[in-house]
């Protein structure tokens, strides 16, 4: 047995005690956990929880959802759902029907193209996540080009259903508004 | 008549075999919740805490639930085999108990071959073990079995060797002596064989079969080893007798190597229940701290290191006990 050898042994033995201290001193300190039912977890900055619709800065009642479809489109998923309606002054069938395939409203200042109505809004009625199958992922989020999506924080979330997790983000958005008594809750 | 009974050679032992008993039941709560708390601990968590005050009876909620457990013979094991595993393995503990001196008075039977008695049960544990494996007709069984043996036979010997040297020194095996050769700190075997003290306790590490030195009921390979099979208390005996035989090595810890019972102001059985505690403490600590060796490591710490070292170790302690006299 070579000095070599029991120089190594007499190294990997204070290793040894190393790893004593660590854990002797991480039994010492405080634990993080939280005691759930008492008390509830407050850092959740980078918490991802369901996707929320995120309200107008001056109307808590109406997300700021402009209904675009991207979300729908790009969710790899296919966990979200919108539907909407139009109001608009005098739209003739033939105009609703070009409006819906999104023709006009689509390229604004189109040259020679039949002008949109003068008014026209849309209206949303529905707004569904189905959560069993997001995956978090994140690109409705980020590709909403009005911001009208975000996560939402809630960690405690619990379902016994599949049902439990099929979400109707508008209706959430509207009850929250009444409770919050008009509050905008990012 | 129950005092004249207790007084007599045989109610003392038998008197002391339930105390034993008693104690080990105890005992296993007691340990349970102490390891799961330590592991919490060390991992920044609060442990059982939810059943009882503060968790504590989570251990009972435990054994509860592993006494209305069915339980189960697998197919074509031996069932005799099978089921006398655990109480082999168990049985032996009570005995490796009489010895012990937990007081000046609190012995259960005080012998000259104490030390023997002790070394000779707790290698009952292998066997039982091997039954365990060889019955249960399960591959984890036998292959833990198989390692539980490999294990036990390399792991007596420096045992027995750093042991020897504590004998060597006082010229006895009787525990008893051996602690009353041992008042004031400044007088504990520990200062005279540190040497053998660190050969010891890293022989009981792997004789209890705790991590680092888990191997035969490795998780992560064997599913869970020996006791692959058992359900409900036949796992529970065997759960019982590793914290039992833990108890026994931290025991005989204390009276060779931390002078027992001697301890200043409080009367000797709670010094050597805090002595043995803390030592089980320590073992506590292995488990949490350093992963599982690998076969051949295990097999060439003892026979490259801990025999070479034991051995030296007792031929020194020889040379000077020849000088002494
Ligand atoms: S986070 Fe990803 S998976 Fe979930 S709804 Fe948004 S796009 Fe779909
Ligand atoms: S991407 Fe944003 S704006 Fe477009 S439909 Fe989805 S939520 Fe509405």
């Amino acid at each position: 047995m070579s000095m070599k050898t029991i120089g190594q042994t007499i190294k990997s033995l204070w290793s040894l005690i190393v790893g004593l201290k660590i854990t002797t001193v991480e039994f010492c300190r405080p634990q993080i956990t939280v005691h759930f039912p008492r008390k509830e977890v407050t850092n959740l900055g980078t918490y991802r929880g369901h996707i929320d619709l995120v309200p107008l800065a001056n109307d808590a009642q109406t997300p700021r959802c402009i209904m675009c479809g991207y979300c729908a489109d790009t969710c790899p998923s296919g966990c979200i759902s919108l539907k909407f309606h139009m109001t608009g002054e005098e739209v003739n069938p033939e105009q609703r029907r070009r409006l819906l395939l999104g023709l006009d409203v689509a390229v604004p200042r189109s040259g020679g193209k039949t002008p949109p109505p003068d008014k026209i809004e849309r209206v949303l009625d529905k707004f569904d996540l189905n959560y069993n199958y997001c995956s978090l992922c994140g690109l409705c989020v980020q590709g909403c080009p009005v911001g009208s999506l975000a996560f939402s924080r809630d960690v405690y979330l619990v379902g016994r259903a599949r049902q439990d997790f099929e979400f109707d983000l508008l209706g959430r958005l509207k009850s929250r508004a009444g409770t919050n008594s008009g509050k905008a809750a990012a | 008549m129950i005092i004249e009974l207790l007084a007599t050679p045989l109610g003392h032992t038998v008197a002391a075999l339930v105390a034993i008993l008693a104690f080990l039941g105890l005992n296993g709560l007691v340990m349970v919740y102490m390891e799961r708390k330590v592991c919490g601990f060390i991992q920044l968590r609060p442990g059982p805490f939810e059943v009882g005050p503060r968790g504590l009876l989570q251990p009972v909620a435990d054994a509860l639930k592993l006494v209305g457990k069915q339980l189960v013979t697998p197919q074509g094991a031996d069932a005799l085999l099978f089921w006398l595993a655990p109480f082999i393995s168990f049985a032996p503990v009570a005995i490796c108990f009489l010895p012990i001196p937990f007081g000046p008075i609190a012995t259960g039977m005080n012998m000259n071959l104490g030390l023997l008695l002790i070394l000779a049960f707790s290698g009952l544990n292998a066997l039982s073990l091997v039954l365990a494996g060889w019955g249960s007709n399960n591959k984890y069984g036998l292959l833990g079995a198989a390692r539980a043996v490999a294990q036990s036979v390399a792991y007596e010997v420096p045992l027995l060797l750093s042991v020897l040297a504590i004998a060597f020194q006082v010229g006895s095996l009787n525990l008893s002596t051996i602690v009353e050769g041992q008042k004031g700190i400044l007088s504990w075997n520990l200062f005279y064989q540190p040497l053998a003290f660190v050969i010891y306790f890293i022989s009981a590490t792997a004789e209890t079969n705790r991590a680092p030195f888990d191997l035969p009921e490795a998780e992560s390979e064997l599913t869970a080893g020996f006791h692959t099979e058992y359900s409900g208390m036949g796992f529970g005996i065997f759960f019982l007798a590793e914290y039992s035989y833990m108890i026994v090595v931290c025991a005989v810890a204390t009276a060779l190597f931390l002078g027992g019972y001697d301890g200043p102001f409080a009367p000797g059985i709670w010094w050597f229940l805090a002595k043995v505690f803390f030592l089980v403490l320590i073992l506590m600590f292995f488990r949490w701290t350093f992963p599982r060796v690998r076969f051949d490591q295990l097999l060439n710490i003892c026979w490259k290191w801990l025999i070479p070292l034991g051995l030296a170790n007792l031929i020194a302690t020889a040379l000077v006990m020849k000088l002494v006299q």
